[in-house]
């Protein structure tokens, strides 16, 4: 049964990421990614990644997919799509090529794989890593300093001379 | 390994989606489109990161702490890239990215 999950779920995220790029009006494409972000979130709650989970619906649904929709709203010709470049060959090629590669390799190798359980619930052992004293606590300052810095350049670039 | 979903299951759909948004990355021309197709390929990532924490290091999260990180630099590179194309916008009236040959000299 999980793994008849599993493939639907491929299934429909492989399906809405083609859909994405072959679509020609924006906005749908926009929707068809909402449905790749929120079958990658029920990918992670069967990875046992419940708090990744809710993180990847509030940040990915709830806040970037409403920066694109609004850049495509604020933009007037965005609307009736282009298609694809003079490229896409040769990109077809580099990126079956790539698939390839990256495939053969996983094949190939065989992981040391412990037989422990998982966690039943992850955001107390993420809080105890992320904010505990042999953890991550400085990459966490990094990261807000980065996040801080984003959100003045964006408010920098935007703002009308 | 071939009938049970495990590790491989998850690396490979990783794979198949990460090369999709390459492709994309590759070949659109209108850049909203574009910054679609990074985030789909930020997403096979962030599969990839945790498909390795359940299995790899499944009570130590390493993989899970790395895809927060991520998505960290996802939200910041989206709100920068967005800022970037109204800017452009703003002067060249297109999201074309044939017309986005400022930087050529």
């Amino acid at each position: 049964m999980p793994d008849l999950v599993f493939y639907g779920l491929a299934a429909l995220a492989v399906v809405s990421a083609l859909a994405v790029l072959l679509v020609r009006d924006v906005f749908r494409a926009a929707l068809c990614l909402i449905v790749l972000f929120m079958t990658v979130a029920a990918i992670y709650l069967m990875l046992h990644a419940d708090f990744l989970a809710i993180v990847q619906i509030l940040i990915y649904v709830g806040a970037i997919s409403v920066l694109i929709i609004v850049a495509i709203m604020l933009t007037r010709d965005a609307r009736q799509g282009q298609p694809l470049g003079a490229l896409k060959y040769v990109a077809g090629l580099v990126s079956l090529l790539l698939l390839g590669a990256i495939s053969w390799g996983i094949i190939n190798t065989q992981f040391g794989l412990p037989q422990n359980p998982p966690l039943d619930e992850t955001i107390k052992p993420l809080g105890k890593a992320l904010f505990g004293d042999p953890g991550y606590l400085l990459t966490v300052q990094i990261a807000a300093v980065l996040l801080l810095s984003a959100i003045l350049g964006a408010v920098a670039v935007i703002r009308e001379k | 390994m071939m009938f049970t979903v495990g590790l491989y299951h998850y690396l490979i759909l990783s794979a198949v989606l990460f090369c999709i948004g390459l492709f994309g990355v590759l070949t659109q021309r209108n850049v909203i489109k574009l910054i679609m197709s990074l985030e789909i390929m930020l997403n096979a990532v962030n599969i990839t990161l945790i498909a390795f924490s359940l299995y790899v290091t499944p009570v130590a999260l390493t993989g899970q702490i790395f895809a927060i990180f991520v998505m960290v630099v996802a939200a910041a590179e989206v709100a920068v890239g967005i800022g970037i194309v109204f800017a452009i916008y703003r002067n060249r009236e297109s999201v074309d990215m044939e017309n986005f040959n400022i930087l050529k000299w």
